[in-house]
């Protein structure tokens, strides 16, 4: 039987269909509104006076000198670009290990622990991993590497790889477990070993799920600020060895766009950056999407 | 403050809650698709919730601005100050409970922003305001920025322990952390590091917008240099403080208050070869440590009330002893015994209603002239330099 309807249930329920669309939609506008508003307030001198040539080749940057201000963000570049790939070099091999380990050899129990263990990871605030690379990471480096300062590229590169671990494992071991248990079983029917079987077959049939897990990763380190702010030393310089301080995009708003005076060309310098990164971790996540999808059609 | 909207429409949300447990009664696929509203409904109370507690907050401090029970001052600024202005907060606090000043820190550039857009009360500034600034505070605001001289800080250069140097000339450390410098090493200096793996002089600055960068570069580099690329910015005094003490090969700089037991702090001369001195109070207030300059905080227009009351309590011996015991220079040691300090009429008169001669009072328009001119007469000789270009 069907219940009785009160009266006000189909406006109610059109009402509620609207806002759920509205939050829907509401990601989509956002995106755009932001780049949009990124766009706008570095627009205007993006345009007139910005020199590309200087800010793509120059490492002088001078935004408050009193004599002769500068904008080469080459430095700023290489920073960002030197400190994720060195995140990626530690986190990458670690980040697999662990997936391909709780996908294949680890026991039930243990799984549920660890899986829960990882995501408190990714919880945990980047500020606070930002606390523990300038305090212990530094007295670490200094005593461990003999460094003449603790607050370098290698140090910022252990951080960022901390905080995307969470990310290529939850990620990789979906893409490992979304390999059909018939590949693992054919594997092992022709006299593979375990290690084989994740070599020769699991790795090559979730490649594309292990790519977008590593894309991922690079775009959360890439775009990664407050802890590459307070750990990489914020020094604005070509690095030669990975226990030199670098000074990244990101860190370079953070640190002054509070200070610098709106609308001023300093200001829209610092939202060409973020322009800059924008288009950095757009194109990042479009290829970890394209190549997500990838795998959706073949299975 | 349409608070009563607010209000009406809480009561509402809250009247239309016990409304949806209501289905639990009829067929189970109905109540599923009502249980799924429910967080719905609870968003929306909770976001109307917010806007209530918004809406109190703003009421409050627009009440605090005119006569309520408990007068807020929004003290914001200088990162260089913040330790002082929190002293001078807490110590006023126990004197008159109903006055709550609320400090915050920054920089000098976001105090003169806060003050500009009129979110401040009083900006502490550890330089003086520009012109064009000051045109800006105008324009927004309507008033002219005022300016209080409230103590001197003494810039100190420090460098670890471990180092064996102890004195060091403002040439040299152009040198260091001029751009173009010639000096990377301690040894460029004849500084023989214990461990000579330490030898690289790692250069340890602020970051590009900090008051205390700016005084820095002007006092040091002079106006037409700038800082060397590769130098390591911190974002604050003790993040300096903590990483030179941390690091054996480092040389940083921050002002005199911050520096701790763990750096050892550098005397410094004027011209190679000449007379080092010591970052103390008698030196600063001599004139001869050549890195100090004064600190001021701005009120847009003559303060009047709780924040002219602030002023004068703040140049009043008792505000002026908390300057020493956080580090600094206060004015009335500053001033010496020589010159009739604005300090003591200021704290004589503290009770006097307010527009009478006392240390803020005494920046009326009439008397401004008389006021600058005893101001810098009664500034040390190094702090005059400094602050008038």
């Amino acid at each position: 039987m069907k219940p009785a309807r009160r009266p006000l249930e189909p406006v109610k329920e059109w009402l509620i269909e609207r806002f759920i669309w509205l939050c829907g939609v509401s990601a989509v506008l956002f995106v755009f509104g932001i780049f949009l508003f990124v766009f706008r307030e570095g627009s205007s001198f993006l345009w007139h006076g910005f020199k590309a040539g200087e800010f793509f080749t120059s490492i002088e940057w001078y935004p408050t000198s009193r004599i002769h201000v500068r904008y080469g963000a080459l430095a700023l570049i290489t920073g960002t670009f030197s400190v994720s790939l060195l995140a990626m070099i530690i986190a990458v091999p670690f980040g697999m290990g662990t997936a391909i380990f709780i996908s294949e050899f680890c026991p039930p129990r243990l799984k549920e622990i660890l899986k829960i263990t990882i995501e408190l990871l990714a919880a945990i605030p980047s500020v606070v991993w930002g606390f523990i690379g300038l305090t212990l990471m530094n007295s670490l480096l200094l005593r461990l590497f003999d460094a003449p300062l603790g607050l370098n590229m290698l140090n910022g590169a252990i951080i960022l790889a901390l905080m995307s671990v969470p990310i290529i494992v939850s990620i990789g071991e979906d893409a490992l477990k979304a390999v059909p248990d018939s590949y693992r079983e054919a594997a092992l029917a022709l006299g593979c070993t375990r290690w084989q079987m994740v070599l020769r077959v699991l790795l090559p049939a979730a490649r594309n799920g292990l790519l977008a897990a590593v894309l991922l990763g690079i775009g959360r380190a890439v775009g990664e600020t407050m802890a590459v702010l307070m750990a990489t030393g914020h020094s604005i310089r070509i690095p030669h060895s990975v226990l030199e301080p670098v000074r990244t995009l990101t860190a370079t708003i953070a640190a002054e766009l509070g200070e610098a005076p709106v609308h001023s060309e300093h200001y829209q310098v610092l939202f060409i950056i973020g322009i800059l990164l924008f288009t950095i971790t757009f194109a990042i996540n479009l290829g970890a999407d394209l190549i997500v999808r990838g795998i959706r059609r073949k299975s | 403050m349409n608070l009563g909207v607010f209000e009406s429409a809480f009561q509402s949300a809250c009247s239309a809650a016990p409304a949806v447990p209501r289905p639990f009664r009829h067929a189970a696929s109905r109540a599923d698709r009502e249980g799924a509203a429910r967080p719905v409904l609870a968003v929306l109370a909770l976001l109307l919730l917010a806007l209530l507690f918004a809406g109190c907050l703003r009421g409050r401090s627009s009440g605090a601005a005119g006569q309520g029970d408990k007068t807020d001052i929004q003290n914001t600024g200088s990162d260089t100050m913040v330790n002082l202005a929190q002293a001078w907060a807490e110590a006023y606090g126990g004197i008159n409970p109903g006055v709550s000043v609320e400090v915050s820190g920054g920089g000098s550039g976001t105090g003169i922003a806060s003050l500009i857009n009129g979110t401040a009360d009083i900006a502490n500034c550890s330089r003086q305001m520009t012109a064009a600034e000051k045109a800006q505070a105008k324009a927004n605001t309507g008033k002219d920025p005022v300016e209080h001289l409230v103590g001197y800080d003494a810039l100190a250069v420090f460098v670890h322990p471990d180092n064996p140097l102890r004195e060091i000339s403002l040439e040299q450390l152009a040198e260091i952390y001029g751009e173009k410098g010639g000096v990377t090493h301690w040894s460029d200096l004849g500084v023989v590091m214990p461990d000579p793996k330490r030898d690289e002089i790692i250069v340890v600055s602020r970051q590009s917008n900090s008051g205390t960068y700016e005084y820095f570069r002007e006092a040091v580099l002079g106006k037409k240099r700038d800082f060397r690329l590769g130098t390591i910015d911190m974002h604050g005094s003790k993040d300096v403080v903590e990483l030179v003490a941390r690091t054996p090969g480092a040389i940083g700089y921050s002002g005199m208050g911050y520096a701790t037991s763990r750096v050892c702090m550098l005397h410094i001369a004027q011209k190679n070869g000449g007379t080092a001195y010591a970052p103390t109070v008698q030196n600063t207030q001599k004139g001869s440590y050549p890195i100090a300059r004064p600190l001021f905080m701005y009120t847009l227009g003559e303060p009047q009330g709780a924040i002219l009351a602030y002023l004068q309590w703040i140049h009043s011996p008792e505000g002026q002893s908390l300057v020493v015991q956080t580090g600094y220079v206060s004015l009335a040691a500053a001033s010496g015994a020589a010159a009739p300090g604005i300090a003591a009429p200021g704290a004589a008169s503290a009770t006097a209603a307010p527009g009478a001669a006392t240390a803020p009072g005494a920046e009326a328009p009439g008397a401004e002239a008389a006021a600058t001119a005893s101001r810098a007469a009664t500034a040390p000789a190094a702090a005059a330099e400094a602050h008038q270009p």
